[in-house]
């Protein structure tokens, strides 16, 4: 999910190139379907499929993971890497903006994770990946329902993992810092920025690995303990 | 019960391909109807499964219905006076063994494990150590009965259906599903055989020995260690054996009993079978597989030479089920294997460029093992005059695509030869080749024979869809 642009291009792309099948989901048809052309012909065989779909529609989720599952031949590694992230003003209350942010980030991950969760814990097996973000990591002024609905994903990540990893599945929470996409292109205050590529390249890592929570790159780690650790009444004074 | 509540983790015998099926387990003809008619509902193919003994993709087919005949295993018929019986496809060879040996008979032809159903076995063909007297278990079939994708059944008789029956067995279940099935069990005087072991130097002594045995011996079968290389290249032990004649075993009533044959419950005495791959595993990987050949072929061509003992048939017979669940020790990654039936005047060169290719890929086979056959009357036939050589593989992650296309460059000497590949061994041969070592027109009959019976592919699995079915 979320494969038209960003990260979620890159994961595809790699993954396609690695051999696998890969099933592009997004709203944009015309650059999945742009996508999946490039990914097919570099292969020279069929290992994308386009699927249109707009993640806030969240009751065609369960059909289509079943129809995806169904061309693609199975479900071995699902990343939900939608996300919405509009520019909102620090004194910006518009909760139709906020809703938005809610339904891509969050409504939309549990209206797909759940069914894959599902489906995974009964074959007992299986690898889930959230795309989350640092910024879940602490309520930040600039952008209060960007970092709640990436909190909230986090948590449902957590709690997804402890229920299913006894069964064999895994359930994989990456918190990118800063990545070269059309999200974040144009804001100021970006360090440490890697491509949408090198991003993918290490996701797929943790992945493979099967590993509880990266951040990606790993130097973020040390960063977001640090920022995490910070006491709310000096954070509040931070301005971030 | 949902379709998705029947949705299981299915996968073939050697654990290295695998897929999600809505498992069905009917325990009746009803069933199977069931199964049937949720399919052609839902528009998803059906796979047959029996006991799951094939390697790879034969008995499975991804997001497909699986039609899992294992519980169908009743016997519905024994005549101890001919040998005849009648069977449902999911009765086990174990259970049809046990059953007849007091009767002083024994299945004419058998597979190294007791684990799989009659119906896989004539869905496969399978062959055994005695292929060449014996042919393949349909050989030794008279008739079955065959339900057909439409939902509509009739019995096939090797008489009076010769086409239909010879095109069915064999077909890896693509035709019909096999629902009863008659076979003709084999005479014999002692629940023994009289086994032969001897060893041979290097490959063309092999299969020089083995076709020595052919028509002396019962059972013919030689192991051969894959990592011996030079002039050892192929050196191998053969063990050859027999039935005991009438009044040969003093004491034959004893011998002929389900509990005379029992395996042993324990390894020198004390270790459960259980846990024995447990000890095995840390053995397998190329160092330690390279001892374990070099010991076995060491103690083989010196204490063991030359040597003739008794053995109950089904320790002689079932070598697989020695040690329970052996093939963990291939975890995580699982097991192929590729078996190749090559023409006798081409086996020795063939043979060899496949062990070489395995040293070149660093990719040795961890077992392997040489058989003598001879053609059959089946369509979908794997055998033909010469030999096989079948050749185990650890599947490891991160090595996989390189071990697929060691398969695709095992296979093609073996295609230039002539010769064929075993449908129930495989997992990773490329269809072009597969398809090629077939006669002009052969496929196109399967095709025809397929279009009449199932016009609408119902039935299907991953190796039909990967060997045969191009589009």
């Amino acid at each position: 999910m979320g494969a038209s642009s960003g990260i979620g291009e890159a994961l595809a792309r790699r993954l396609a190139a690695d051999g696998a099948r890969v099933a592009l989901v997004a709203r944009r048809e015309e650059e999945l379907r742009r996508i999946m052309a490039e990914i097919n012909d570099a292969a020279d065989e069929e290992r994308a499929i386009a699927v249109a779909h707009d993640v806030r529609a969240a009751d065609e989720a369960p059909e289509l993971v079943q129809e995806i599952a169904s061309r693609l031949g199975g479900l071995d590694l699902v990343i939900y890497a939608a996300g919405a992230m509009p520019a909102v003003a620090v004194d910006e209350y518009d909760t139709a903006k906020d809703r938005e942010m809610l339904e891509v980030n969050l409504v939309g991950a549990v209206a797909w994770l759940n069914p894959v969760a599902e489906r995974m814990a009964r074959l007992g097996r299986g690898t889930i990946v959230g795309i989350g973000s640092v910024a879940g990591d602490r309520g930040r002024a600039p952008n209060p329902v960007y970092c709640t609905s990436k909190a909230g994903f986090h948590a449902y990540l957590e709690a997804l993992r402890n229920r299913v990893a006894k069964l064999g599945v895994k359930v994989v929470t990456i918190k990118p810092g800063f990545v070269d996409t059309a999200m974040t292109r144009g804001k100021e205050g970006l360090f440490w920025v890697i491509s949408a590529d090198r991003a993918a390249e290490i996701i797929l890592k943790k992945a493979r690995r099967g590993v509880v929570t990266a951040y990606v790159p790993a130097r973020w780690r040390v960063v977001m303990t640090i920022v995490r650790s910070i006491p709310s009444f000096i954070f509040s004074k931070l301005g971030f | 019960m949902t379709l998705n509540d029947r949705l299981e983790w299915v996968e073939g015998w050697g654990m290295a391909v695998g897929g999600a099926g809505y498992v069905f387990r009917p325990s009746d003809p009803g069933g199977v109807a069931e199964a049937i008619e949720t399919a052609r509902g839902e528009g998803i193919p059906i796979a047959l499964r029996g006991a799951g003994c094939s390697y790879g993709d034969a008995a499975l087919r991804p997001e497909s219905v699986v039609l899992d005949l294992s519980n169908l295993s009743r016997v519905l018929a024994w005549d101890p006076e001919t040998g005849t019986v009648d069977l449902e496809p999911g009765v086990s060879l174990a259970a049809l063994w046990r059953m007849t040996i007091g009767d002083g008979w024994w299945p004419p032809v058998v597979t190294g494990t007791m684990e799989p159903t009659i119906g896989g076995m004539l869905a496969m063909n399978v062959h055994g150590k005695n292929n060449w007297p014996r042919g393949t278990l349909g050989e030794h079939c008279t008739e079955f009965d065959l339900a057909m994708a439409n939902g509509e059944s009739r019995t096939v008789s090797r008489k009076k259906d010769i086409d239909l029956f010879h095109d069915v067995i064999g077909s890896f279940g693509q035709l019909g599903i096999i629902t009863r099935a008659r076979l003709q069990m084999k005479k014999v005087h002692s629940g023994q055989v009289e086994v032969k072991a001897l060893s041979a130097p290097d490959l063309g002594a092999m299969l020089s020995l083995t076709d020595d045995a052919k028509d002396k011996w019962e059972y013919v079968v030689g192991w051969i260690d894959t990592f011996a290389r030079g002039r050892n290249l192929g050196r191998g032990l053969l063990h050859f054996a027999r039935h005991l004649e009438e009044g040969e075993d003093a004491d034959a009533s004893a011998s002929l009993s389900a509990e005379a044959q029992d395996l042993p419950a324990n390894f020198f005495g004390v270790m459960p079978k259980s846990l024995m791959w447990r000890f095995l595993k840390p053995m397998t990987n190329r160092p330690g597989m390279r001892c374990v050949n070099l010991g076995k072929y060491l103690v083989g061509s010196t204490v063991g030479d030359e040597k003739t003992y008794r053995q109950p048939l089904a320790g002689f017979s079932f070598l697989l089920d020695y040690v329970p669940n052996w093939k963990n020790i291939y975890l995580p990654g699982g097991l192929i294997q590729h078996q190749s039936f090559v023409p006798a005047a081409s086996a020795e060169q063939v043979f060899r460029d496949q062990l070489e290719i395995c040293h070149e890929h660093k990719m040795p086979s961890f077992l392997a093992v040489l058989k003598r056959h001879r053609p059959d009357p089946f369509l979908m036939s794997h055998a033909v005059d010469g030999y096989s050589l079948a050749l185990d593989f650890p599947v490891i992650r991160g090595r996989r695509e390189k071990l697929w296309s060691m398969v695709r460059a095992l296979a093609e000497p073996v295609v230039a030869a002539g010769g064929r590949f075993y449908p129930a061994k495989d997992a990773a041969l490329p269809g072009d080749l597969y398809r090629s070592t077939f006669r002009e027109g052969q496929l196109g009959r399967f095709a025809g024979v397929k279009a009449k019976l199932d016009p609408d592919r119902v039935l299907r699995s991953g190796l039909a869809d990967r060997l045969i079915y191009e589009d």
